[in-house]
């Protein structure tokens, strides 16, 4: 067992209670640097708050988070994202009202204090980067429309391509895939093999085959605690996660 | 790509009418109107610097405010203060028991100046004031609430119990405030007498210099990145906090803003109308304002003038005629705004008027090449 400061992210003891319904108890959770860790678990299980609780949504009741070996629970969200935690959530989120271009804009990791943001210049730097990211996402031809416009589809990989051009150090994804049809699950699948390099990716999801075409370690959740881990084939041969989960 | 167009359009549209806007209040209207029309209408565009601000923070940040007479009544105050000191002087106070204090002092018994006027004998102070006072007000306001994530019809309410609050605190330390009167008899800044009708023109120029300057810095605002911040926050607050910006600090800076620019709005009302009073503090002025923007367009800088110069000068002609109805059309216009046209003239013009130009233009500018043969497609 390594300790703990070769882990990138480090859940220990983490307890979180609302009006006294535990939705996490006492859960242990650690990710290596580099690392492609999926969490699944059946409805309930609190896949989403651990999410929630490490991007400092929630706040934990008990227990310490460390990201790179330093404390951030009680940090607020956006302290939390400039340490390189980026969130990408259930439902598409982003800015209707924005074109594609300003969506990956506002998320490029500078000028983001008042002054900044009033006296950005957008420079040749950063238009180069937002259209290498819209390539990336495959939404170069749609890059001056309105983002409302968008398919379903197209607006989970603009957010998946808002949180690239964060570059974070970790990346969290809440069910990427969604609603989204085969051929778009299959883009997905590519594009999100090509930006887990050089970076540590943790993935909720439901979809099996797609669990099955990404996952490197697998932790399954169940009642706030987790039940396994480990590879995806002793996964599925584990009992108990026959019993509450896959079985069904 | 067409949207792309459609902004840079909106821009282009913008710019003209804050042309026409200029054209419209420093030459047609001074050439047109008469000395008394024309104060009136400088009144009206003191008012214009509040719904510019609410087209800040209400039509881009999603911020309501019910509670803008609070920075528009600083500003003024601030203003009053200073110019009633001017007018108190030893020589025009002689027959009161204390001279050389406001008038309204010495009818309340007081025997000195109150501390908080002593610095207003200054007028560089005055002016900092003017914005100081006013902005350090929005900023403890809005930064204990933004900071608690109180927002959207809670902070409305906020703002509209502070708007009561300051009226009735005015009115109660009349002694101190000049109550519910507020501060009247205002003569002269440094000497140059406010009456006249020289001094009125003059002064309605600064306003309109000052308001054209105003529009032009909120569209700088508008069109930074930081404006399309504003945007993203009003669409999804929380999701900005994942992009990494402190939402709370963003609110609380747009907020003080629009309540700056209300606040230089409520000196020049000082300067060009001779007083001030808490009747332009309270809950209704307040709601008012927010009706000339939600007339004119929330989300469109131009739209706010246009409206609040529009609902002014219906509500002075109408109320000329039939005084007991205006409060009513007044309602009506309202719910027909939010019901009918939610984005205002603005919105109307932009999304009507235009498309149809821009048909008859295509139709003229088609017709003519009729008459050649047309091209094949």
């Amino acid at each position: 067992m390594a300790n703990s400061t070769d882990f990138l992210l480090a859940l220990e003891g983490v307890t979180v209670s609302f009006d006294g319904f535990k939705a996490v108890n006492d859960l242990n959770l650690y990710i290596d640097k580099g690392e492609l860790r999926v969490i699944i678990g059946p409805n309930g299980a609190g896949k989403t708050t651990v999410l929630d609780l490490i991007c400092g949504r929630t706040r934990v009741s008990n227990g310490s988070i460390k990201f790179q070996d330093h404390e951030i629970t009680g940090l607020t969200e956006h302290e939390i994202v400039k340490r390189g935690i980026g969130r990408k959530f259930q439902t598409p989120s982003i800015y209707d009202d924005l074109s594609v271009f300003e969506n990956l804009e506002i998320s490029f990791p500078r000028g983001r204090n008042v002054f900044g943001a009033l006296f950005w210049n957008r420079t040749s730097e950063i238009i180069e980067r937002v259209q290498e990211i819209a390539e990336m996402i495959y939404l170069s031809d749609q890059i001056n429309q309105r983002a409302e416009t968008l398919s379903h589809g197209q607006k989970q990989w603009l957010e998946i391509g808002m949180l690239l051009i964060q570059d974070p150090e970790l990346l969290m994804l809440d069910e990427p895939v969604a609603g989204m049809s085969v051929s778009e699950r299959v883009k997905t699948a590519a594009l999100l093999n090509t930006i887990i390099k050089n970076r540590s990716v943790v993935v909720i999801e439901h979809d099996m085959k797609f669990v099955e075409s990404i996952a490197h370690r697998v932790t399954v959740l169940h009642q706030g605690k987790v039940l396994a881990e480990g590879d995806m084939e002793a996964i599925q041969a584990d009992p108990h996660v026959k019993e509450v989960y896959l079985g069904h | 790509m067409s949207t792309a167009n459609t902004t840079t359009k909106n821009r282009h549209l913008e710019l003209i009418g804050i042309g026409l806007i200029a054209l419209l209040i420093l030459v047609v209207l001074p050439v047109w109107l008469d000395a008394f029309r024309l104060n009136l209408v400088g009144k009206y565009l003191t008012y214009a610097f509040v719904a510019v601000g609410l087209v800040l923070c209400w039509g881009y940040t999603g911020i309501l405010s019910l509670g803008q007479g609070i920075f528009f009544g600083l500003g003024g105050y601030c203003m009053a203060m200073f110019l009633k000191l001017e007018a108190s002087s030893v020589a025009n106070t002689k027959i009161q028991s204390t001279p050389g204090i406001p008038d309204f002092m010495d009818w309340n018994q007081l025997t000195h100046l109150p501390f908080f006027w002593v610095p207003f004998k200054s007028l560089p102070f005055a002016l900092i004031a003017v914005i100081a006072v006013p902005s350090l007000a929005a900023f403890i306001l809005s930064y204990a609430m933004f900071k608690r994530r109180v927002g959207g019809v809670y902070f409305a309410i906020i703002t509209q119990a502070f708007a009561a609050v300051l009226t009735i605190l005015i009115i109660g330390r009349q002694g101190y405030t000049g109550g519910i009167n507020g501060i009247t008899d205002l003569r002269t800044m440094w000497g140059w007498d406010i009456r006249t009708d020289g001094a009125k023109e003059i002064l309605y120029f600064a306003c309109a210099f000052l308001l054209i300057g105003m529009m032009f810095l909120a569209r700088f605002v508008l069109s930074s990145k930081l404006g399309r911040i504003l945007v993203a926050i009003r669409d999804k607050e929380d999701r900005v906090r994942f992009s990494g910006y402190d939402v709370a600090s963003v609110k609380v800076f747009i907020f003080c803003l629009a309540s700056a620019i209300a606040a230089v709005g409520g000196a020049m009302f000082t300067l060009q109308v001779g007083f001030m009073s808490p009747s332009f503090v309270g809950i209704v002025p307040s709601i008012e304002m927010v009706i000339f923007c939600a007339v004119g367009g929330r989300q469109s800088v131009v739209g706010a003038v246009v409206g609040t110069l529009l609902v002014n000068y219906a509500k002075t002609s109408f109320s000329e005629s039939f005084p007991e109805l205006w409060l009513f059309a007044m309602g009506g216009l309202f719910i027909a705004v939010v019901l009918a046209f939610p984005r205002g003239i603005a919105g109307l013009f932009t999304d009507q008027v235009v498309p149809l130009f821009m048909k008859w233009k295509s139709a003229r500018d088609g017709a003519t090449p009729d008459a050649t043969p047309a091209p094949a497609e």
